[in-house]
């Protein structure tokens, strides 16, 4: 990876993290709210059931940690473990991917 | 008279600490003790000085876990129950007891393009470079290092990381992307891109936290790390 | 010779601790998070059959370590990105503080709420 490609992924972990702290202010005040009579599947599901704009926003959601979190886990496994290179790049690339996937199955599961 | 317990490391990268007596005076500095100990103790002891002022940066050592600037410390304020441990910077290869190899911490602000590039000559007129100006202000902020290895050695990341340029060789370029007068940042700013450059930062602040002159080499890398950004949306990098 | 804990015992460097344990155990949890919500697509029954499952105090104690995580990695984030992106000199310390306060605080509003 050229250096242009590593300046490039800390910039995309920052714009990223900008989003992120917005969506997880917004999940906080609701995980807050959503506990306070104790969960329900009832309760979590009327809220996003067919709600486009909740769907939205844990798409966004998702998108976002998946970009985030695996260019945090390179570093954190560069760093700790000295495996750097082709490998460890395409290694978090698939985390990533299966970040996304995983992640779209669930906000699918609570929208449809 | 009191005296003072002082640990010394002798040997190499490998090697052990070794206990000496030093008598314990008022406003002794590390390096006075050190120099005690190889003039009076013994005179196998290896370590580095020269200015004894502050100015030159060859005299940093670990005193009790942290890097310093020996000649400007005084023993009371590091010594915990009339101890001290003296080692060698980290971060750096040890030659002999206290003396490392500096030519890592050099080589990488070759690499950072720390040096100045112009494109006047002694023909031309001076540059008129206004002191209250933005890029003259943050090149005042950065531009005091001494070239100690203080930042270098107390950084994880030049530990975690072998390729790291380092706090010092970073502040360096930064006070040379603001220098009005330089000329060469396009390619400064790709050296000091990157894993092995100023994003690799983690902003641990170490360095900052140990810097004797003050400076915030931390503060320097986040503007790098905005430069290169800039650049990068430029399609300059 | 490498660094001990004499020379990282800095409110930043304990920040940057806090930052990196955080992020990765919120990145180990993910996966556990987007599994659980997918027992929604066997049908209300199916996610209410685990969030019942869920109802048990070593649950609900872990849960709210995960949103102290989760906020503690947030509001350390932002610390980082100020720092990062702005100009700063002299408030970098308390900017500790308040990230310091709002996972706390999150931490606290979720706990009174579960109980």
């Amino acid at each position: 990876m050229n250096v242009r490609a590593q300046a490039l992924l800390w910039v995309a972990q920052r714009y990223s993290a900008m989003v992120l702290a917005l969506c997880v202010i917004v999940h906080l005040i609701t995980m807050i709210y959503a506990v306070r009579n104790g969960l329900s599947a009832a309760e979590i599901l009327g809220r996003t059931r067919g709600n486009t704009a909740w769907a939205g926003f844990y798409a966004l959601f998702v998108a976002a940690v998946a970009i985030h979190a695996p260019i945090g886990l390179r570093n954190i496994i560069s760093e700790t473990l000295g495996w750097r290179g082709r490998s460890l790049d395409i290694a978090v690339l698939v985390i990533g991917l299966l970040l996304v996937l995983w992640g779209l199955r669930a906000v699918w599961a609570v929208f449809g | 008279m009191s005296t003072l317990s002082v640990k010394v490391w002798r040997g190499t990268e490998s090697g052990h600490y070794q206990e000496f007596e030093v008598p314990r005076l008022e406003s002794q500095t590390v390096l006075d003790v050190v120099t005690y100990i190889q003039r009076s103790l013994d005179p196998t002891l290896s370590y580095r000085f020269a200015c004894r002022v502050g100015m030159c940066g060859s005299c940093a050592m670990t005193v009790n876990g942290k890097a310093r600037w020996t000649c400007r410390t005084h023993v009371s304020k590091v010594a915990e129950n009339d101890c001290i441990e003296i080692a060698p910077l980290h971060n750096l290869p040890v030659v002999k007891d206290l003396v490392t190899d500096m030519q890592p911490f050099f080589d990488k602000w070759a690499q950072a393009q720390g040096r100045f590039q112009g494109n006047k000559t002694r023909k031309d007129d001076f540059e008129r470079v206004q002191p209250e100006s933005r890029e003259r202000t943050l090149v005042d902020a950065g531009i005091e290092c001494i070239g100690c290895g203080v930042c270098y050695s107390s950084c994880d990341v030049v530990a975690w990381n072998p390729d790291y340029l380092g706090p010092a060789a970073l502040n360096r370029a930064w006070t040379l992307v603001n220098d009005v007068r330089d000329t060469g940042n396009k390619t400064r700013l790709a050296a000091v891109a990157g894993d092995a450059g100023c994003h690799a930062c983690h902003t641990h602040m170490s360095c900052t936290e140990r810097c004797p002159k003050q400076l915030s080499p931390t503060a320097g890398i986040a503007g790098l790390k905005r430069a290169v950004l800039t650049a990068a949306l430029k399609g300059e990098l | 010779m490498k660094n001990d804990f004499r020379a990282r015992s800095h409110p930043a460097y304990w920040a940057f601790i806090v930052h990196r344990v955080s992020g990765l155990l919120l990145s180990l949890f993910l996966p556990l998070h987007f599994w659980a919500l997918g027992q929604a697509l066997q049908g209300e029954a199916g996610l209410e059959s685990f969030l019942r499952w869920t109802d048990r105090p070593l649950l609900k104690f872990a849960e709210t370590a995960v949103v102290v995580l989760l906020a503690m990695h947030m509001a350390g984030g932002v610390r980082l990105l100020m720092l990062e992106f702005m100009a700063w000199r002299d408030w970098q310390k308390s900017l500790l503080a308040v990230a310091a306060g709002v996972s706390l605080a999150a931490g606290l509003a979720f706990l009174l709420n579960i109980v």
